[in-house]
């Protein structure tokens, strides 16, 4: 397919730029509990702020703008508004498989429209749009109760249904690429693809597939235990097109890891730290300068093909990130 | 990367194999088919000691855990899925990658959902053909995990060379080509079987195996080749010197030849250049079929390392040696034919008879009890050990009672202990054999036999001063006996230690309701090699405080897990239950060739010989495993095929000389369900049968069975039928038991009680068929094999009450009044309802098309007070009867 030869082509070329952080945009906007409710869910009876997925059709306007920012900034690909777009992750506001299926539609909709739009403006630059995937709040290889090690709150079953069911909605929606991203159980993202490959032999048709995982801690393990290369080891039973890192960690942090997956890793690496660790207030406030300064460390040394920003980054971030790396080679893939 | 043949697979940490890695060794101790231990482990839901096994493992330096659950006593999804669970919180033993190794695909496929790394499936093979090759094969894929293929296609294993290249040649190409399989994760497994066996066939067993792994490595690119070693050398079990030394040969050549990793248990492997050097030649000769004579050599030299002869030819070399070795080899050996003679050449050898007891005898059992302690020696055996120990100190009582008229008393033992089957119980095989284990380990059973009463138990237990009392039962009533007789001992203020055991305890039970009551040591004792380290615990005056205190607090423990545990489950009211209850049509009701009642005496027992279900028969005496794979079974199967001569040695004498009689009685009665009951139409007038239905909470779309839904409602307006049936092949049994007991001759005791329990079983479904084809008629064409008819392939049901679909022991007086079964059966009844003679089966018939088993399950209070009001008896009545049913405390 086109954008799939295009980005394989342009991944080649040199190091492709991913946008950052959309809860952080959404905060600036100061917006109220009405913001997120449309007609239908005027009187649902959960609270609903801060379920940010909602904004792609409650204020579509908002969610637009920002992923217009981000290409501003030099971003190639922008991930969708769908962090939280499962059915199991919904389930703590008490929405069901109607509303998420709107929220991955919509989310990859608007999503497409800016980018076809920026793209519009200059062909020679083409944009992605990234079907976001994240991990749910559920663990399939950990027991939330600390008495009982053999107990799941989530079974394989069921996170290949609702992961399934966000794939296809984001298909449908008209994403380029499928992201599965902040894994911090491998199983929960063997689950996703798991789901993604028998949605793609039911279509008959195959997307490029993103994985980004999470090292949780200064011990440079997955919440689930595995090492880094574990993890890639775990996940390379399908044809990506990029294995990275992301979250949790500020740049400078990531770099041991991302050298494991450069030695290792037969797929294009990604990486999208955040801006930092949080201050004492819970804010991100590395500077976009200071956080570029990091990432060229990775650029220099040839560790990554793609790159952006996670929890805390802003379009001024992305835009000092895409300036600095528009000096480097990308890393050449494994021969 | 398509060139890539490195075989990656990843635990919490990575495990990469390239051409270069030296061999991979894979821990097979985690493994039921293979490790008697662990299997107990899993049936008794043991897992943090299972878990202990697995990370000794990897200790030890297991590169990867093979994990197998495939065993028909336990729900293998269910073992496996929870192991791997907990794996998943064990770092230590999670870094390594996993290999799920099972012949069922869906317990496969169960693993590969737990497992976070990229684990092996052991295995898959083209045995069901091409199709499902392929779709398992991409099911693996999918999962992301590397795969044994073993060869074996649609026409059986491979067993030659060119079978094995064929067929890996062929799922070769069908995975790279047309499941585009990663060739590197593709693992070989070309069949490892034994050699040396006498058989010619089998001459090529070991070389073909190289050569297959030669040609594959070299032929189809980046497969990798695994096997379980220790198969090779299956003839040579016992003779750990030869063994050792095959298996090193055997990985050195295939090392040499391109296996890359392999099932082998590092304290089985010699060092290859540490092995004898003629030895190594003769094995190697064995393995790469060199010369013509090479079996046999190695069998001579087998034998010279063993110091023993070859068994199977009736050897009496042993003959030769001195009396105390001649004693210790009858008792491991379980001969009595020399025993009284020995006896007496080793009475007038040593001062006193006491001696020999204390001396040749208990050094031989002491052998007897490490062996099977250890694993290395099985229940038959040792019951037989028993038979030849008892029989000697029968020999010696004379001369020590006319010693001790002289001397006084002498107490030599470890400790006494009293055993029982409690008051309304009348079971004793399991009660027999802990005793019989107990008395190889030098303790001295006092055994008061069965339906003992709590007095008779305290009184005889304070008369003798014994050290532990053993209390067993079978039936759910009995439960409550051993709480009643735990409070007795305590209303007297006695602190000796109680032992509880039997086929409806549980650890539940004990810890939940005999311990909180007993202030003194309380264990539940799973089977019988269990209960001797805990008696010699709670004997022992160093390690009794101890014993007594973790126990007490192990079991408060489990009472608050168990207490949070019953908040998960959920129950629905009986009314939810009953409105959603099966929906079924009653079209094709068939009436009973007659109405009333039929007896069968003497009924033929060769015909019920063939319909024996034996795998509960080698249940019975501990060893696990189906019939008659277990024949094949590696560590049981030589024990199994023993123990089967002697049952059907025996079935002959019974069945010529009529030592036991089979009785039925059956009856058809018209019948219609009313709510959860069903009025049966007597001539004495309406007899009702109250049944239960199931409360756990279940998927929406689920029915809440009842039995009294199989029959016809009242409101219906059809005229509908319940049929009746109580058997037993026990008449006759006293006089045999009587002998085998005089004669102290435990083995054949317990067998007898073993055969005729399968004799009335078989009976049982015997007449079932009678009654569908014949007595009720509503099958009209049946043609089922006694294997599918043990899988209840059949249509209607025979549930028994007592048991999971109506669990109520109580119901029994009704229908044996209804048959009228103690006059036509001589099957008489306890007042806590068990069966006497206790080889006999009773039980109602359903005909109805879609009946089924299943198990109602806990109940809840509001049904409990409904069943009340329905049989005219109080809540506490049906409490007492229900208690291990209860969805509540009470």
């Amino acid at each position: 397919m086109d954008s799939n030869m295009n980005i394989n082509e342009i991944l080649k070329q040199r190091i492709l730029i991913l946008d950052g952080a959309m809860g952080t945009m959404i905060q600036r906007y100061k917006l109220e509990e009405k913001d997120f409710r449309n007609e239908a869910l005027a009187n649902h009876h959960r609270p609903l702020k801060g379920n940010n997925d909602l904004l792609s059709f409650t204020r579509p306007d908002v969610i637009k703008a920002i992923h217009r920012q981000y290409f501003d900034a030099g971003a190639d690909i922008i991930e969708t508004n769908t962090f939280s777009g499962t059915t199991i992750a919904q389930a703590d506001y008490d929405l069901g498989q109607e509303w998420v299926d709107l929220i991955n539609y919509e989310s990859a909709k608007i999503a497409r429209e800016v980018a076809d739009e920026v793209t519009a403006l200059n062909p020679a630059k083409p944009r992605f749009v990234a079907g976001a995937m994240g991990p749910t709040n559920r663990t399939l290889s950990i027991s939330p109760d600390v008495n009982d090690p053999g107990f799941r709150a989530v079974t394989f079953e069921e996170l290949v249904i609702a992961y399934k069911q966000q794939a296809r909605k984001l298909i449908e929606g008209g994403v380029d690429i499928i992201l599965i991203e902040t894994i911090f159980d491998t199983l929960n993202a063997k689950a996703a693809l798991f789901a993604v490959d028998e949605l793609f032999e039911e279509l008959g048709k195959h997307w490029p597939i993103m994985i980004s995982g999470t090292i949780t801690d200064a011990s440079g393990r997955t919440l689930s235990g595995q090492t880094t290369e574990a993890f890639l080891i775990s996940m390379q039973h399908m044809p990506l097109l990029s294995i990275g890192l992301n979250c949790a960690l500020g740049a400078s942090a990531l770099r041991p890891y991302l050298q494991v997956l450069n030695n290792n890793a037969p797929f294009y690496v990604s990486a999208y730290p955040n801006a930092g660790l949080p201050n004492e207030f819970g804010e991100y406030d590395e500077s976009p300068a200071a956080m570029a300064k990091q990432v060229e460390e990775f650029c220099k040394e040839g560790l990554v093909n793609i790159l952006g920003g996670c929890c805390g980054t802003t379009p001024d971030h992305i835009q000092a990130i895409a300036e600095m790396a528009g000096r480097y080679e990308p890393r050449k893939l494994l021969a | 990367m398509n060139k890539d043949y490195t075989l990656r697979l990843s635990g919490l940490e990575p495990l990469v194999i390239t051409k270069e890695t030296n061999f991979v060794n894979v821990g097979e101790r985690t493994n039921v088919t293979g490790s008697k231990m662990f299997l107990r482990l899993i049936r008794e839901g043991n897992f943090d000691a299972a878990l202990a096994v697995a990370r000794e493992q990897v200790e030890g330096g297991a590169q990867i855990i093979d994990i197998n659950m495939d065993e028909g006593m336990i729900d293998g999804v269910e073992a496996m899925e929870r192991f791997l669970k907990l794996i998943a919180s064990e770092p230590d033993i999670s870094r390594v990658p996993i290999m799920i190794d099972s012949s069922k695909w869906e317990i496969i496929e169960a693993g590969l959902k737990c497992v976070q790394g990229k684990c092996v499936v052991n295995s898959i093979s083209l045995k069901g053909g091409e199709e499902e090759f392929v779709r398992q094969a991409k099911t693996v894929k999918r999962f992301g995990a590397a795969v044994i293929v073993m060869l074996f296609d649609e026409l059986g294993q491979a067993d030659n060379f060119e079978r094995r290249i064929e067929i890996a040649e062929r799922a070769y190409r069908i995975l790279t080509e047309k499941v585009h399989f990663p060739a590197g994760d593709i693992i070989f497994d070309p069949n490892i079987f034994p050699v040396a066996t006498g058989m010619e066939e089998h001459r090529r067993n070991a070389i073909d195996f190289f050569r297959g792994s030669k040609w594959i490595t070299e032929n189809l690119p980046g497969a990798k080749i695994s096997g379980g070693v220790s198969n090779v050398s299956f003839s040579f079990r016992g003779n750990d010197k030869v063994r050792e030394a095959m298996h090193s040969a055997f990985l050195y050549h295939g090392i040499q030849n391109g296996m890359t990793m392999g099932i082998v248990n590092p304290s089985q492997l010699e060092v290859y250049n540490q092995i004898d050097k003629e030895l190594l030649d003769m094995v190697e000769d064995v393995l790469l079929d060199r010369r013509e004579d090479a079996t046999e050599r190695l069998l001579e030299y087998a034998e010279k390392v063993k110091g023993k002869g070859k068994e199977k030819v009736l050897d009496l070399e042993w003959r030769n040696a001195p009396v105390a070795d001649r004693l210790s080899h009858a008792l491991v050996k379980g001969i009595v034919e020399f025993i009284d003679e020995d006896t007496e050449e080793a009475r007038q050898y040593f001062n006193k008879p006491l001696e020999v007891i204390e001396g040749p005898l208990m050094a031989g059992m002491n052998i007897v009890g490490d062996l099977f302690g250890s694993g290395k020696m099985f229940l038959p055996q040792v019951v037989k050990s028993a038979r030849v120990m008892k029989k000697a100190v029968a020999y010696l009582l004379p001369y020590m009672d006319a010693e001790k008229k002289l001397s006084g008393d002498t107490s030599t033992s470890q400790g006494k202990i009293l055993m029982a089957t409690v008051k309304g119980d009348v079971h004793d095989i399991g009660k027999n054999i802990v005793g019989v284990v107990m008395a190889c380990n030098n303790f001295e059973i006092i055994d008061i036999g069965v339906m003992v009463p709590a007095e008779k138990i305290l009184e005889a237990a304070i008369r003798e001063k014994v050290d532990v009392i053993g209390l067993s039962g079978l039936i759910t009533p009995s439960l409550d006996e051993m709480v009643h007789v735990a409070k007795e001992m305590e209303r007297l203020g006695l602190k000796i230690p109680l032992l509880i055991g039997g086929a409806t305890t549980s650890r539940a039970h004990t810890a939940v309701k005999i311990d909180p009551v007993y202030s003194g040591p309380v264990v539940h004792v799973l089977d019988a090699s269990k209960s001797v380290p805990v008696a010699q615990s709670l004997i022992s005056k160093d390690q009794l405080a101890g014993t007594t205190k973790r126990i007490k607090e192990e079991y408060e423990q489990f009472r608050i897990d168990y207490k949070n545990r019953k908040k998960d489950k959920n129950f629905v009211a009986l009314t939810h239950a009953q409105q959603k209850k099966m929906a079924l049509t009653y079209e094709q009701i068939v009436a009973p060739t007659f109405l009333g009642n039929k007896t069968f005496i003497d009924f033929p027992l060769d015909e019920l010989r063939e319909r024996i279900d034996w795998t509960p028969f080698f249940l019975t005496w501990e060893l696990v495993g189906k019939y008659p794979r277990i024949f094949d079974d590696k560590i049981v199967g030589v024990e199994a095929k023993k123990l089967f001569e002697d049952a059907n040695k025996m079935l002959d004498e019974v069945i010529a000389n009529k030592l036991l009689e089979a009785r039925a009685v059956i009856g058809f009665y018209e019948a219609n369900s009313a709510g959860d009951d069903v009025i049966v139409q007597t001539s004495g007038g309406e007899q009702t049968f109250h049944f239960l239905r199931q409360q756990n909470e279940k998927a929406a779309n689920l029915p809440y069975l009842c039995l009294a839904d199989f029959v016809a409602p009242k409101e219906s307006g059809k005229k509908d039928y319940m049929g009746f049936f109580a058997v037993t092949a026990g008449i006759g049994i006293e006089p045999l038991i009587e002998k085998y007991e005089a004669d102290h001759d435990d083995y054949n005791s317990i067998m007898i009680k073993a055969i005729a329990d399968r004799l009335a079983e078989a009976i049982a479904e015997k007449m079932h068929e009678l009654v569908r084809t014949k007595y009720w008629g509503f099958v009209e064409n049946e043609q089922l094999t006694n294997d599918e008819i043990i899988h209840e392939k059949y249509i209607s049901i025979r549930p028994a009450p007592g048991y999971p679909a109506c669990p109520d022991h109580t119901e029994k007086r009704k229908l044996f009044d209804l048959l009228q079964a103690e006059e036509a059966t001589s099957i008489t009844l306890t007042e806590n309802y068990a069966m006497y003679p206790t080889a006999a089966v009773s039980g109602f018939y359903f005909a109805h098309p879609d009946s089924k088993y299943f198990a109602v399950g806990k109940i809840d209070k509001d049904q409990v007070v409904d069943y009340a009001n329905r049989k005219g008896e109080s809540v506490e009545y049906i409490e007492k009867w229900l208690a291990p049913y209860l969805a509540y405390d009470n």
